[in-house]
């Protein structure tokens, strides 16, 4: 599923270290940074649901984000990315080079010519962008293993819970998301299905009384005292329907 | 009005120990509110200009501090509900007393601010204490009288409005006719009637049936300032919607959609964050609304939906390190935005506690700070400058030495005069043009 065939371990095979590392710096920055992207997106959203109450607006920015980098990831099999150089900067530090995952997508393709690449070994005009399913020469014979040429299944070692994310993908086709709220749906479609049901009724609100109040801030027991009202008003129609 | 004028602190308050997460003044200029994260409401008034001090300008100070919100539990679902003050908005005047409605995430309430100068003396079957008589010593019948006091500031809710809402209040906004009001979550928006807290209308519900198909939440959402059938709500997309309350009762359907076409060579896998609306407000005069995204403040014409008439940059050196400021949950930050009273300059916050001014005539644009160290009274603010690569000059700072941590997201401008209130963190600055 994962197209490249990301095998971390390939890397400690590598005899020509300086090859390898440019080899990684070349092609993979752009695909790590991804990965890593989208590692610290779903720690976050994991950390959404031991929040007290989570910001929904939040929780669902980081969720779209997250389904774009699994649909490029998706799609991915047939892109060919040529990192352009990261100016020196240690490819594999996970959140150094954010200039390069804040770049369009253009530019990853490799529409600027890194300069200082040697064999100025990028994809061509920016005109050739369209997913690419020619196999270009690999640079080293070992950077083939980074490479759409590469074997199309190999999953390599993946943090266990992207692995989890993409089963669903395969097996269901809503959206991976659907693990990710449960948690959060079912508090909210109860309440929902109640409130609903209040908000119309020609209950007296908790607060008629209001206006005739002393001029004196109500304390905290007069707030909890209607929460505890509402409460019971709110089980009665639970366990009615 | 010109945002190249000086401007000269007069006035730095520090709340005693919480974030102000909002300010508001009200339609004179003459009250100022904040509302802080401990549900706190602080409310500054205006010194009448007196005779014989007439150089120097009326200063604020605090006339009214009351607690508004106390902290809830949800018992159903087990979740505390914060009693941080998300929104302030005033009334217009009607008598002698003040009215504003302020909100935390789940109850708006509507609180009277009156003063009280007299006290009734003379009772006639109490004594002074406030006991009562034994009515076998009353002999005579007395009638109290009201005599002068110290002035005291009362602060009473006078309606609580709860019940209403699932999710999160980012928004009120009361309505041109001063019956209604509306406040938005991230699902839905509610209209209220002001003489009513067991009811409110529907008016605009966005959750899909299915919460799993969630893509979309509503960020912000304001009544037009003239037209009280009209309001606009925007969205984390980036969109606007305009809607008529008079076409239906449910107004899923807008009368308007504003967006602006992503721009193709700009996508990223932050694209759609930075472009999550975080706060829409119409201009006086009811023509434009302004919107601000992540790095952006746009003016948009209301006759035309297609795209902005203004864009303005506030701190595009951002642009590159959004993926850090992704990861220590910046991008998230909602900054507000507010328009002078002649609707020609424009204001909105950044960080390291710079706020940045828009002249929309002369596309002049000024970045001021807000710190202690700058705002000595009357110190006259020194603009900013934030070096964005290359050789950095001696005033400058570079964008890696930003602070974060210190991020202008509320502030407030007089509606007729050229004072500004900024929030910064547990500070409020107000800041005025210098007077010659």
């Amino acid at each position: 599923m994962f197209a490249r065939g990301l095998k971390r371990k390939c890397v400690g095979h590598e005899e020509d270290v300086e090859g390898a590392l440019a080899g990684l710096k070349t092609v993979s920055s752009y695909s790590l940074q991804r990965q890593s992207l989208l590692d610290m997106s779903l720690v976050k959203l994991q950390l959404c649901h031991m929040l007290v109450e989570p910001n929904l607006c939040r929780s669902v920015l980081i969720a779209n984000t997250v389904r774009q980098i699994q649909e490029e990831m998706t799609q991915d099999g047939t892109w060919r990315t040529v990192a352009p150089q990261a100016a020196g900067r240690a490819p594999l530090d996970r959140l150094v080079s954010t200039e390069i995952l804040c770049r369009a997508a253009w530019e990853q393709e490799g529409a600027h010519p890194a300069p200082g690449l040697g064999d100025g070994h990028t994809q061509g005009p920016v005109s050739d962008l369209c997913p690419v399913t020619s196999v270009q020469a690999p640079r080293h014979p070992q950077s083939s293993v980074w490479e759409m040429g590469g074997p199309r299944e190999n999953r390599g070692s993946f943090h266990k819970s992207l692995d989890q994310i993409f089963e669903t993908l395969e097996t269901k086709n809503p959206s991976c998301m659907e693990e990710l709220f449960s948690d959060v749906d079912s508090p909210y479609y109860d309440l929902d299905t109640v409130l609903t049901g209040m908000m119309g009724g020609a209950r007296p609100g908790p607060c008629e009384g209001l206006e005739g109040l002393a001029p004196a801030t109500p304390g905290p027991s007069s707030s909890c005292k209607s929460d505890l009202g509402e409460l019971d008003h709110v089980v009665e129609i639970l366990v009615e329907t | 009005l010109k945002c190249t004028e000086k401007y000269i602190c007069c006035l730095s308050f520090q709340s005693k120990s919480d974030i102000i997460s909002t300010v508001e003044f009200n339609h004179t200029g003459e009250l100022l509110a904040t509302g802080d994260k401990g549900g706190r409401v602080v409310i500054f008034q205006r010194e009448q200009e007196s005779k014989n001090q007439v150089h120097r300008r009326g200063e604020y100070n605090v006339y009214s501090t009351f607690q508004s919100h106390e902290p809830e539990f949800d018992y159903l679902k087990s979740l505390e509900i914060e009693e941080k003050i998300n929104k302030i908005r005033w009334l217009p005047q009607q008598n002698a007393a003040y009215f504003l409605l302020s909100t935390n995430d789940k109850t708006v309430k509507l609180w009277k601010v009156s003063e009280r100068d007299k006290r009734p003396e003379g009772y006639n079957l109490k004594d002074e204490e406030g006991r009562l008589r034994d009515p076998a010593t009353i002999t005579t019948l007395r009638v109290p009288v009201l005599r002068p006091m110290d002035l005291m500031v009362e602060a009473t809710p006078r309606r609580v409005f709860a019940n209403a809402h699932t999710y999160h209040i980012n928004s009120i906004s009361v309505n041109s006719d001063y019956e209604t009001y509306m406040s938005a979550d991230d699902l839905r928006i509610n209209l209220w009637n002001f003489e009513i807290t067991n009811q409110s209308f529907n008016i605009v519900d966005i959750k899909p049936a299915n919460m799993e198909e969630l893509t979309e939440v509503i960020t912000a959402a304001e009544f037009h300032p003239h037209h009280c059938n009209t309001f606009v709500y925007s969205s984390s997309k980036g969109t606007i919607r305009l809607c008529d309350m008079r076409a239906s009762a449910l107004c899923d359907r807008h009368t308007k959609f504003f967006e602006e076409p992503e721009d193709p060579s700009n996508r990223s896998f932050f694209s759609e964050i930075i472009s999550s609306i975080s706060d829409v407000k119409f201009s006086h005069s009811g023509r434009y609304i302004m919107t601000r995204d992540y790095l952006t403040v746009k003016v948009w014409d209301l006759n035309m939906e297609n795209r902005p008439i203004e864009t303005y940059q506030v701190h595009d050196y951002l642009r590159s390190k959004l993926c850090s400021l992704y990861e220590n949950d910046c991008i998230f930050d909602k900054f507000e935005c507010v328009w002078n009273g002649s609707d020609s300059v424009i204001m909105t916050g950044s960080y390291n506690n710079f706020f940045r001014m828009f002249d929309r005539n002369t596309k002049r644009d000024v970045t001021l700070e807000a710190s202690r160290e700058n705002s000595k009274p009357r110190a006259i603010l020194k603009p900013r400058k934030v070096c964005v690569g290359g050789k950095r000059r001696k005033d400058e700072i570079s964008v890696d030495s930003l602070d974060f941590s210190k991020k202008i997201l509320h502030t407030a401008w007089h509606p007729s005069e050229n004072i500004i209130a900024v929030a910064a963190t547990n500070n409020l600055y107000i800041f005025q043009d210098k007077v010659n």
